[in-house]
């Protein structure tokens, strides 16, 4: 079985917001709409400040409160665990908006563009459909499937991997089958220490952040 | 709270005053609907409390119908019966419509008593959707679900008996009764519910919770329970007690509602339990 998985590793990021950027390229967000964005945070006091840059969205979550609230089962799960949103289902009431402890859902009632009038490219990936309902991260499934068709391994071939995973320009973020051993991110989990967000909430989300290696002799 | 390290939790924007009137609108309507069909009124009194009743429920969908982004596909309400306790809250709604207006046609108390039924089974749904809502700590707190049920109650049974001293029709003992139940089982609700939120949120949603809360135990639980004793002793001060009674109760449970969903609504946040570790050690 599969499920598929991102990993963010924290000592890498360094804040570009490169992966949100591309989010919005690839998937035609419109304005103050981030289905990849990343939290610029300061940490403790001078002289021992720290920053940390952690990206969010969805957690595509192994039991995602967003689908068993919506009363119009327009959010799904598929088997290979990305929670998906039907448009042509939802009603825009946003339960599952305040049903996400990851604040990874957005509803935009009206058409907008960055500077006003739709530019070209903003033109060519506006869907009206996603207007007035839920929208967030999809994991870029469109690519994943169209690259399985053809194939390809999501998380390794660019071509069937999310746009902020290519995008990403210090290897922070990587994608794959959690379920499968010798995938990327179960290397990964397995040379690292790693946790999930709001871990106690008992939703399991699909991202995991490395925060450090493992002790020696840890790894296996 | 916990020592994560993270951004501090802030207001949702999701779900504004026309939720709240679902949930203010929709408890009181609920609850007029059950201490109506159990008070013995019969006749045109139990038509015009019926048809109270289910009024405000519908201004309370009519309300959340004006929020949601589609509502030319309002009937896919209706899709997650499994799941979703919005789903089960808008059948226990047609159920009180069907039954409510049946019991006002015919002014029949069995009907009424059925509506009522449904219309607990509506006021529970209430509870749940706001606990279901896992990225709102303020809401996801266990007791909630039965101080949203509980003041459901209060309100309805409030409405019943000001309505009632203010057409010069005094409640029965037994609705008074019910009705001072209703306050204890609702004040008591409180603070259990304050002991879970306690726990599980941030302060500033506390404060106002607190402020809230207040005014719940104070105007609406001590002060209508004084008045009624006040009436009670008092016959002459009878009418004017209990009115105020079953305002003060229906007041601070819609005002807590509104600051239930509009103030205190503060979400997860993000919070890491590690800070990533860089560099040599």
């Amino acid at each position: 079985m599969t499920r598929w998985a991102m990993v963010a590793d924290l000592r890498r990021c360094v804040g570009c917001q490169t992966c949100t950027a591309s989010c919005k390229q690839a998937n035609s967000t419109p304005p103050d709409v981030q289905w990849r964005r990343v939290l610029d945070m300061e940490v403790g006091e001078y002289p021992a400040v720290k920053r940390v840059f952690v990206p969010v969205g969805c957690m595509h979550c192994e039991d995602p409160p967003c689908m068993h609230v919506c009363p119009s089962t327009a959010t799904k799960k598929r088997p290979d665990g990305i929670v998906t949103i039907d448009y042509d289902l939802c009603i825009g009431c946003s339960y599952c908006a305040v049903a996400c402890p990851y604040q990874a859902r957005y509803k935009t009632d009206r058409a907008s563009f960055a500077y006003g009038k739709a530019t070209p490219a903003e033109e060519q990936g506006y869907d009206p459909k996603r207007l007035a309902v839920a929208t967030k991260c999809t994991f870029c499934v469109d690519r994943i499937d169209a690259g399985l068709a053809k194939g390809l391994t999501p998380g390794i071939d660019p071509e069937a991997t999310p746009a902020c995973v290519n995008a990403c320009i210090t290897q922070t973020l990587s994608f794959g089958d959690v379920e499968d051993p010798h995938s990327n991110v179960s290397q990964l989990l397995a040379e690292n220490q790693t946790f999930r967000m709001h871990e106690e909430l008992g939703t399991g989300p699909g991202f995991y952040y490395i925060w450090d290696k493992k002790e020696e002799g840890a790894a296996k | 709270m916990s020592t994560n390290f993270g951004p501090n939790p802030w207001h949702q924007t999701n779900w504004d005053f026309r939720a709240a009137f679902n949930f203010i609108f929709g408890g009181t309507g609920a609850g007029l609907l059950v201490v109506a069909a159990f008070s013995g009124v019969s006749g045109n009194a139990l038509r015009a409390e019926m048809l109270l009743g289910m009024a405000l429920i519908g201004a309370g969908l009519i309300s959340v119908w004006f929020e949601i982004g589609r509502p030319l596909r309002a009937m896919n309400v209706g899709f997650n019966p499994f799941t979703s306790w919005m789903t089960r809250e808008s059948f226990a709604a047609g159920l009180v419509f069907a039954l409510g207006l049946a019991a006002a046609w015919f002014a029949s108390q069995p009907l009424a008593q059925a509506a009522a039924l449904a219309a607990l089974v509506f006021a529970y749904c209430q509870g749940r959707i706001l606990q279901a809502a896992k990225g709102i700590p303020a809401w996801r707190v266990p007791a909630l679900i039965w101080l949203v049920f509980t003041t459901a109650l209060a309100e309805g049974a409030g409405l019943f008996t000001a309505v009632a001293a203010l057409f010069g029709a005094p409640a029965s003992g037994h609705a008074l009764g019910y009705f001072s139940l209703a306050l204890i089982a609702r004040a008591l609700a409180w603070s259990i519910y304050r002991g879970g939120a306690a726990k599980a949120t941030v302060r500033a949603a506390l404060a106002v919770l607190d402020r809230a809360g207040k005014m719940l135990i104070q105007f609406g639980s001590i002060g209508p329970l004084a008045l009624l004793l006040v009436g009670w002793f008092v016959p002459d001060f009878a009418r004017i007690a209990v009115f105020l009674a079953g305002a003060g109760a229906l007041a601070t449970g819609w005002q807590f509602k509104f600051v239930l969903i509009t103030r205190a609504a503060y979400n997860q946040g993000f919070a890491l339990p590690h800070l990533p570790v860089r560099g040599t050690r």
